[in-house]
């Protein structure tokens, strides 16, 4: 059976934006690719693929919002709170007796992990020895993230949230209110480090003992999959730490053997240590 | 199109929310052991609860019952659930995904995504099925069904527990067939071909 027309073309944009921009997703879960760019498709008047795509070949303005589209994010501070109180419990224990750290917010989106993690490694009393990778594909989103600036709306979630995961403090001792918005304190990206990598095209960087990448796998194929956690694998020390999201899971990936389950319903991993 | 040769059916979705738990309870545990499709199904839930609906209807079904989990191949005689918060879809290579995007009329999980997806991976093999529900999720979805030439059923509104979803996807699909509980199940055993 041939494809349909619109299958075809779906490719071909895919194809088109990664020759001329090098965004890859070619890898993506097609399904929910297809719908967020059947939105964009709607958003900038076309009426096919094929019409998008002669727009973002020949307009590169156009990139920057339909990468909005093409990169989820929703994201919250602390969301999935027992993920962050089976960190603080459980794992910190291990992550201090090192004498520094190094963690890897894969896919931060806007920052709320990247933040989240920061928050509890300062109650924990770990800020001072850690340094925090903060990476997306997004610019906008990047952009986002050192700013550390959030809706006052989404406090009162944000807030609980923090309170669900064993906080130690405050939530409020952390941002300030101004104009409708909440700007995080500075102090907490000063050991973060904002920048462009892609789990798709984009080699090992650092050497990592925490690893969080919570509902970006999802948008993965399994190829893609693999390789993601294939570079988590290589970037990890021996007994490091991965956390997936709430509903991911590393049963389907080749490198499942490598890693041991230490948290089954938060979905903490561990890189085994026998090599 | 009127005579179409049926297409061979590959895959069932259903989608319910007011009520869904009494009449998904009629329904599933009426299937064999071994029933040759897949069943995929949105519920809309409390995004903050962790589902018992999977754990609930297990006990009572003869088919496997679970809830999704990303990248699973897709197999027969199996029911999945989306996880609550998040958006079911149907992969071409017939694995299912999830997805976290953005709630679709307020609602994560949403039919129409899982009914959008499914139609467009299982075309005319695909049935799909609207069931009591007091929003109108799922019409978008069951149209993108009925548009890929797949079958549209929906529950008889004036015997849905809420009635507003299965009218919602009736005025958007007049001719789906409307079927009462019984009818449906006795549909789902009809179609199961012969040994």
């Amino acid at each position: 059976m041939s494809d349909k027309t619109e299958d075809i073309e779906l490719r071909l944009l895919l194809e088109a934006i990664f020759r001329k921009y090098h965004y890859d997703f070619r890898g993506y879960s097609m399904a929910s690719v297809k719908r967020r760019l059947g939105q964009a498709k709607l958003h900038f008047g076309c009426t096919t693929f094929s019409m998008l795509q002669d727009r973002v070949l020949h307009d590169s303005t156009v990139l920057p919002e339909l990468l909005s589209f093409l990169t989820v994010q929703v994201s919250e501070l602390f969301r999935d709170p027992s993920y962050f109180r089976v960190l603080r419990e459980q794992v910190v224990p291990h992550l201090r007796t090192y004498p520094s750290l190094k963690v890897w917010v894969a896919g931060c989106s806007a920052g709320e992990e990247l933040y989240s993690l920061a928050i509890l490694f300062r109650e924990e009393g770990l800020e001072e020895r850690t340094l925090f990778y903060g990476t997306d594909i997004n610019p906008d989103a990047l952009k986002r993230a050192e700013a550390g600036v959030y809706g006052l709306d989404r406090i009162p979630l944000f807030t609980e949230n923090h309170r669900k995961s064993g906080g130690k403090s405050s939530l409020s001792d952390y941002y300030t209110a101004a104009y409708g918005a909440a700007v995080f304190d500075k102090t907490l990206r000063q050991r973060a480090v904002f920048s462009d990598h892609s789990l798709v095209s984009d080699e090992v960087f650092a050497e990592m003992q925490l690893i969080s990448c919570r509902n970006v796998l999802i948008y993965f194929d399994v190829e893609i999959q693999n390789r993601a956690i294939g570079l988590f694998k290589d970037s990890l020390v021996r007994k490091g730490f991965l956390g997936l999201g709430a509903k991911e899971t590393l049963r389907f990936s080749q490198h499942a053997e490598v890693f041991t389950e230490f948290a089954h319903n938060e979905r903490i991993y561990q890189k085994q240590g026998a090599l | 199109m009127a005579h179409r040769v049926p297409s061979p059916i590959e895959a069932i979705v259903i989608g319910a929310s007011a009520g869904a738990l009494e009449t998904l309870s009629l329904l599933l545990p009426a299937l064999p052991r071994g029933y040759p499709w897949p069943l995929m199904s949105v519920v809309h839930l409390p995004p903050d609860k962790n589902s018992v609906l999977a754990e609930l209807l297990r006990a009572k079904c003869h088919v496997d019952v679970r809830e999704a989990e990303d990248k699973e191949p897709i197999c027969g005689g199996t029911v999945y659930f989306a996880p609550p918060d998040y958006h079911l879809l149907v992969e071409a290579d017939r694995r299912l995904s999830l997805s976290s995007e953005e709630a679709v009329q307020y609602s994560r999980p949403s039919i129409d995504v899982l009914f959008e997806s499914a139609a467009d991976a299982y075309g005319a093999g695909l049935v799909g099925v609207i069931l009591t529900g007091a929003n109108s999720d799922g019409a978008r979805g069951l149209k993108a069904v009925v548009d890929a030439g797949g079958t549209a059923i929906v529950q008889r509104p004036d015997q849905a527990r809420a009635s507003a979803m299965p009218q919602a996807a009736l005025d958007a699909c007049p001719d789906a067939q409307v079927m009462s509980i019984d009818e449906i199940v006795a549909y789902l055993l009809e179609i199961i071909p012969p040994k």
